[in-house]
C-alpha cells in the first residue's frame, strides 16, 4: 500500500468517525426539539408546574436552573480562580502540587449521587441548612471547581513564558504580571472552561434531589430583598430545578400531560443551554476585545 | 571539538565610566555549573556585545544582570550596580528591573494594543497623567524608529505587527520606562535582514542615552555595533577586549578560532 491509499484510508476513517458524533449529537438534539418544542408556549414557560392537573408549566424551575446557575458560578469562580491561579503560576513542582492535582481530579470524577447524599447529610441535615438553592450550589461547587480549575490552570498555562518575562524583565511584579497580562490573554480558555461547567450545572438532577430539593414553592417575582422568604432571590428555599423537575415528573409525575411537560421541560433545558452558550461567548470576545485590542 | 585553556583570559579593565560590572558571577543550574568566575566591566552609554557558540553561556549571563534567572538557576558572585551588589538577597528585583530592563530573543509584544504595551507598565508603575503616557509613547516609539510606521494605528493590536516592527515595540516598551541599562538577547536573531539594521540603527541611537549590553551570534552585528565585546566559551569568558581588537588581533586562541569560524 503506497502513501497515498493509506492517506486517504486515514482521512476516510477520521471523516468517518466525525460523521458518527455529528449524527449523534443531530439525532439527540433534533430528537429532543421535535418532540419537546410544539409542547413550548408563552404559558408554558411563564406559569407555575401544577401537581395533579395538566396544563403545568415551568416557570420556577426554570428560574431556579439560572439562579443555581449563577450562585454556583459565584461561589465556585473566585476559589477556582484562585486555585487554578495558584497550581499555574506559583506551584513548585514537587509532589504536593502533585497530591492537590490528583485531588482535583479525583473530586471531578465522584458519582453524583454521592455528592448530593453527601451534601444532604453535610449541609442540609448537619448545617441545618434544608433543602436549600444554597445546599444545592455548594454541592455543584464540587463538580465545578475541578473542572474550572483545571480549565483556567490549563489557559493559563497556555499562555507563553514570553508574556511573562516580558512583563518582569519591565519590573513589574509577578502578581500584576499575572492580573494584568496573563489573565487577559488567557480569558478565552477560561470562558470556555464556564461555559462547560455550567452546562453541568443546568443538566445535573442526581445531586440536587437531595441538595436543593424537589418542590418549588411559589416565590414572589417582584420581592427583591433576599433575606425574605418569599422573595424568588431567597437563597435558603428548596429549588427544584429543570433537570430535576423532568426526572420527577419522568418518574413520579401524576400529572396527564407528564409526558409533555417533560419533552418541552428537555427542549427549554437545551434552548436555554446553548443559549448561554452563545451569550458567554459574545461577552467573552467583547472583553477579550477591549482588553487586548485584537480584532 | 578542540580542548582550550580555560585559565588563560586576555580581559581588560575599561577606562570609561561603568554601567555594571561583575565579579565572579558563577551560575548553576541544578548541578551544572554554567558560568564559571565571570568578571567584566560594562562602560556606560556604550554597546558591549556578548558573542560565543550555542551554549557558551551568553545569554545565562545576559539574564542574571537583572535577576531574570532567579527562578530558574542559582547564581553566585557579585553584580555592582551603583555601588550596590544586585545579586544579594535584599534587593527589591522589580526595582532592579526598572533600571537594568531586558528585550528578548523572540518578539513578545503583549496581546494589547501597541499603546497599551508601552503605557501598561507606566500606569502600573503609577504614572496617570494622559499627556505624560502620550509623550512617553509618542518619545519611545520614536527612539525605537517604530513612530512613522505606527503612529496612525496606535490603538490596534500589537500583535498585528511583523517580526521586526514587535521587536522595535519591544525595545520602546523598555525605553518608555527610562532605564538606565537595556540588555538584548540577541533581539534579530529571528528577523530578515531589513528588519535587522532597523534594529542596529535603533541600537546606534539609543547608545547616546543608555548602557547597551547585547547578546549576538552574528559577529559582522557585534562588530558593526558594538565598542567592546566579550567572547564566552563554554561557561568561561575568555576574552574581553575593544571589539576591533577581538576581531582583528585576538590575544587567545579561542577567540581567534570562533571568529575565523572555525568552530561554532
Amino acid at each position: 500500500m503506497n502513501s497515498k491509499t493509506s492517506n486517504n484510508i486515514a482521512t476516510g476513517v477520521i471523516y468517518f468517525l466525525v460523521a458518527c458524533v455529528l449524527a449523534i449529537l443531530v439525532f439527540l438534539l433534533g430528537y429532543i426539539l421535535i418532540t419537546g418544542i410544539p409542547h413550548v408556549s408563552w404559558h408554558f414557560l411563564t406559569s407555575a408546574a401544577q401537581s395533579f392537573a395538566a396544563g403545568g408549566g415551568i416557570r420556577d424551575q426554570l428560574f431556579n436552573s439560572m439562579y443555581l446557575l449563577v450562585l454556583t458560578l459565584i461561589i465556585s469562580f473566585p476559589i477556582a480562580l484562585g486555585s487554578g491561579i495558584y497550581l499555574s503560576e506559583y506551584a513548585p513542582d514537587n509532589w504536593v502540587t502533585g497530591v492537590i492535582r490528583t485531588a482535583v481530579e479525583v473530586l471531578s470524577s465522584l458519582p453524583s449521587v454521592v455528592v448530593g447524599l453527601f451534601g444532604f447529610l453535610l449541609f442540609v441535615v448537619n448545617f441545618h441548612m434544608g433543602f436549600s438553592i444554597l445546599a444545592g450550589a455548594i454541592a455543584l461547587t464540587f463538580f465545578n471547581l475541578p473542572l474550572l480549575t483545571r480549565s483556567i490552570e490549563e489557559s493559563l498555562q497556555d499562555v507563553s513564558e514570553l508574556q511573562r518575562e516580558a512583563g518582569l524583565s519591565l519590573g513589574l511584579s509577578r502578581w500584576k504580571t499575572i492580573t494584568g497580562i496573563v489573565l487577559p490573554a488567557a480569558l478565552p480558555g477560561i470562558l470556555t472552561g464556564i461555559i462547560l461547567s455550567a452546562g453541568r450545572v443546568f443538566g445535573e438532577a442526581a445531586a440536587l434531589i437531595y441538595t436543593a430539593g424537589q418542590s418549588a414553592p411559589t416565590v414572589n417575582y417582584g420581592d427583591w430583598n433576599p433575606m425574605d422568604s418569599a422573595s424568588f432571590l431567597n437563597f435558603m428555599r428548596p429549588a427544584e430545578t429543570l433537570a430535576v423537575h423532568i426526572w420527577k415528573v419522568n418518574t413520579e409525575g401524576v400529572t396527564p400531560d407528564a409526558a409533555a411537560i417533560s419533552s418541552g421541560a428537555s427542549a427549554v433545558l437545551i434552548v436555554v443551554i446553548l443559549l448561554f452558550n452563545l451569550l458567554a461567548r459574545m461577552l467573552g470576545r467583547w472583553l477579550y476585545k477591549r482588553m487586548t485590542a485584537t480584532k | 571539538m578542540q580542548e582550550y585553556d580555560y585559565n588563560q583570559t586576555h580581559i581588560i579593565d575599561i577606562p570609561l565610566e561603568k554601567a555594571m560590572t561583575t565579579e565572579n558571577l558563577q551560575v548553576f543550574y541544578g548541578d551544572n555549573h554554567a558560568m564559571h568566575d565571570a568578571t567584566l566591566q560594562f562602560p556606560r552609554h556604550r554597546i558591549t556585545a556578548l558573542i560565543g557558540a550555542s551554549g557558551s553561556g551568553k545569554s545565562t549571563y545576559l539574564r542574571c544582570l537583572n535577576r531574570m534567572n532567579d527562578r530558574i538557576a542559582t547564581v553566585k558572585g557579585k553584580i555592582m550596580y551603583r555601588d550596590m551588589d544586585i545579586n544579594s538577597n535584599n534587593i527589591n528585583v522589580y526595582e532592579v528591573r526598572k533600571h537594568i530592563s531586558m528585550v528578548f530573543q523572540r518578539p513578545n509584544p503583549f496581546a494589547k494594543s501597541i499603546r497599551e504595551n508601552i503605557t501598561f507598565a507606566l500606569k502600573r508603575n503609577g504614572i496617570k497623567d494622559k499627556n505624560e503616557l502620550n509623550k512617553r509613547v509618542e518619545e519611545s516609539l520614536k527612539a525605537a524608529a517604530l513612530w512613522d510606521e505606527v503612529k496612525d494605528d496606535l490603538d490596534k493590536s500589537a500583535l498585528a505587527l511583523s517580526g521586526g516592527q514587535a521587536q522595535r515595540l519591544c525595545i520602546a516598551r523598555c525605553v518608555a520606562m527610562k532605564p538606565d541599562i537595556l540588555l538584548l538577547d540577541e533581539p534579530a536573531s529571528a528577523l530578515d535582514p531589513i528588519s535587522t539594521a532597523k534594529i542596529e540603527e535603533t541600537l546606534m541611537q539609543l547608545r547616546e542615552n543608555y548602557s547597551i549590553i547585547i547578546v549576538t551570534h552574528n559577529m559582522q552585528q557585534a562588530s558593526r555595533i558594538a565598542d567592546y565585546t566579550a567572547f564566552f566559551h563554554m561557561g568561561h569568558v575568555l576574552e574581553y577586549d575593544v571589539t576591533e581588537k577581538i576581531f582583528t588581533t585576538p590575544q587567545i586562541k579561542a577567540t581567534e578560532d570562533y571568529i575565523s569560524g572555525n568552530f561554532g
